[in-house]
């Protein structure tokens, strides 16, 4: 087992998403600490990019901050470095694949390792094209993280026969408002992807309170909620952590204790 | 499955959401393609509903000037909707009527490719949306109102700095919420495979006349063909019949905005690097640590930080030629053609005009230069006179 898939063993898990430097590399350092805290297993840090095409307005507004303050992928590698001392558990970072191509994969793979990132998971990486990554992540033990859709129908099987330390599955709600038939989607894809791999299942976009968290967290191993956080750090600031502390022990607390289905 | 490689470019750098969207549609294209009806049902409406042939017109009084080379010019500024944006989008909104798509959605940057689809949807009864960054509703609010008046709806895109890569992505996130009924219409020959194949197939038609028109004309084939790049739609379209004739050399004008040594510029194989982006591997403006540059150009349609990946690899391959043009050769080109020839070229296709008029001089009597004027510029009257210093309201 993996260190990321080994923190799937402690019951369901709790994956808050934050962009990095947003709004300054200092609130982003007392984020993490404060999400440790409120009983996070995983943490992911967005290395903020200029045009992220899978994001939602909230994350692109705060990639947009990020950057306009001036963060970079050697930042914020700096600051993991910095962190690692003291967090233990596994962190990992997002991104889309062209601030990591443009850096170079296998130095970025390599600086990934060297400061302490277990894994990555890059949106606009598909199966198909993940191969030129994986070998940089392979050779320094990054692992990447396999994202399966609704969409995916025939793929899900060797996508997830594949994946290592869990699959990310992409849900939709909230988008079209069919909350419930897209919660039966995420359940089966995690029921069909289950037939190949153990590898743990974690589910997320559109994720945005602990009631929703309580619902997903009945069939999957995992709850990320990346949007409804990143919301409260635009929302409040330098004056965010508290905020982000209340509302991801809420979570947290939703996740662990999933009402029986 | 084959993924779209040109080169070391190309590919299919897209969320697994869309991942099968793309390879639905591959199948589904490779599938038409061969299809005879489906190819006399868009020939017919090339020829009878946007106008195909387009002309090849004999500038003599640009060439006698220019005192070298003979100049061609491939008039798709006549075709219907009024650019070569109209050959792509016939063929790609039947292929999605033939796929049980009921709404196709596009991104535009000069607002031609946005109309061409509101035109095409209009006519095979589909709904339309197209979106548009707010700087270009602001440069071509005519094209809004022409798009409204065919039926589509307009989405200003307020995100990053709201030009035509914004209008990208928007559209992008647009398909990964609605696949089932709506296909998305990518007007130029990039994104992810197979759409640089698709556009490059159906912008083939402009080189394939332009060869066939030349050669009863002249007996011969050009020795430059000259087309404006910005993702490279009708540049790839102009070139692709040439590619195996070693003897034609093939140069595409980039938008160099105030200069390629200015931060104001668009101009992506001049100061672009290797990178993925828009589903593509390519060439990019970006900085050091693959942040896309905000680029400018005076030309909505050619204001786009990257290039079709086929571009991409006539360069590395020394192919084809890339050279940059700036807004105020490209405004003087403007002029020049309106005032010698009487033809008012769209402002992107000014830039391949300019251009021609440095070499044009410097070539051979019997040399042949072929520009593809790629649409018509009624569209940036107003924004030239702006541009001049003219107080002009529309």
């Amino acid at each position: 087992m993996s260190k990321i898939s080994d923190a799937f063993k402690n019951g369901k898990a709790f994956i808050p998403f934050i962009t990095g430097g947003d709004p300054s590399l200092s609130v982003t350092e007392t984020l993490l600490f404060k999400l440790v805290e409120a009983g996070a297993d995983i943490i992911e840090i967005g290395i903020p990019f200029s045009d992220p095409t899978a994001e939602g307005p909230v994350i692109q507004a705060a990639d947009e901050r990020a950057l306009a303050a001036g963060c970079t992928t050697d930042k914020l590698l700096e600051l993991v470095k910095k962190v690692r001392k003291s967090i233990k558990i596994p962190l990992l970072f997002m991104t889309y694949y062209n601030p990591i191509f443009v850096y170079g994969a296998e130095k970025f793979a390599g600086k990934c390792a060297q400061v302490g990132i277990d894994g990555l998971i890059v949106p606009d990486l598909p199966f198909e094209e993940r191969e030129e990554l994986l070998v940089h992540c392979e050779a320094f033990g990054v692992e990447l993280v396999s994202m399966i859709a609704p969409t995916s129908d025939e793929r899900t099987l060797k996508i997830a026969k594949e994946s290592k330390g869990f699959i990310y599955c992409v849900s939709s709600l909230g988008v079209t408002g069919e909350r419930k038939n897209i919660g039966n989607a995420a359940k089966s894809m995690i029921e069909t992807a289950k037939t190949v791999t153990d590898t743990p299942c974690a589910v997320g976009f559109g994720i945005s309170d602990a009631a929703q968290a309580k619902e997903i967290a009945k069939f999957a191993d995992g709850v990320i909620v990346g949007s409804a956080i990143v919301k409260i750090v635009g929302q409040y600031g330098e004056q965010s952590p508290s905020h982000v502390y209340e509302f991801a022990k809420g979570i947290k607390d939703a996740v662990k204790t999933p009402c029986k289905s | 499955m084959e993924n779209g490689r040109f080169g070391r470019h190309g590919g299919q750098y897209i969320p697994e959401t869309l991942m099968s969207a793309v390879a639905t549609l591959a199948q589904e294209y490779e599938k038409w393609r061969a299809n005879a009806d489906f190819n006399n049902e868009l020939n017919a409406l090339l020829a009878e509903y946007a106008g195909r042939p387009s002309g090849l017109y004999f500038a003599e009084k640009m060439t006698k000037d220019l005192g070298g080379a003979k100049i061609y010019l491939k008039r798709e500024d006549l075709n219907h909707t009024g650019s070569h944006k109209i050959n792509n989008v016939l063929g790609q909104v039947l292929l999605a009527k033939k796929m049980g798509k009921t709404r196709v959605i596009a991104e535009t940057g000069a607002g031609q490719h946005g109309v061409a689809t509101a035109t095409a949807a209009a006519l095979m009864d589909m709904e339309c949306e197209i979106f548009m960054g707010i700087e270009d509703t602001e440069r071509q609010a005519l094209n809004v109102y022409r798009m409204e008046l065919l039926g589509a709806t307009v989405h200003k895109v307020t995100s990053g700095t709201g030009t035509l890569k914004d209008a990208v992505s928007a559209t992008m996130r647009e398909w990964a919420t609605r696949i089932d009924d709506t296909h998305y219409v990518l007007g130029s020959c990039m994104g992810p495979h197979p759409f640089p194949t698709i556009v490059r197939d159906f912008q083939a038609v402009i080189g394939r006349e332009i060869k066939e028109q030349l050669f009863r004309k002249e007996g011969k084939l050009p020795d430059v063909v000259l087309a404006c790049v910005g993702g490279g739609s009708n540049a790839i379209g102009s070139f692709y019949e040439f590619i195996g004739d070693k003897s034609v050399k093939l140069i595409g004008c980039e938008a160099a905005g105030k200069g390629v040594d200015t931060p104001q510029n668009a101009a992506t194989i001049a100061n672009g690097t290797v990178g993925v982006f828009h589903g593509m591997k390519s060439y990019f403006c970006q900085d050091e640590f693959g942040q896309i540059a905000p680029v400018y150009s005076i030309s909505a349609g050619l204001d786009y930080p990257g290039i079709g990946p086929e571009h991409a690899n006539l360069f590395d391959t020394g192919r084809a030629q890339y050279v940059p043009v700036t807004d105020d050769e490209a405004v003087d080109a403007f002029e020049y053609l309106s005032k010698t020839e009487g033809i008012i070229p769209a402002i992107e296709s000014a830039h391949a005009v300019a251009y021609a008029r440095k070499i044009a001089g410097k070539m051979k009597k019997d040399e042949i230069v072929v520009i593809t004027v790629s649409g018509r510029g009624d569209k940036d009257v107003a924004a030239i006179a702006r541009y001049k210093g003219v107080n002009l309201h529309e």
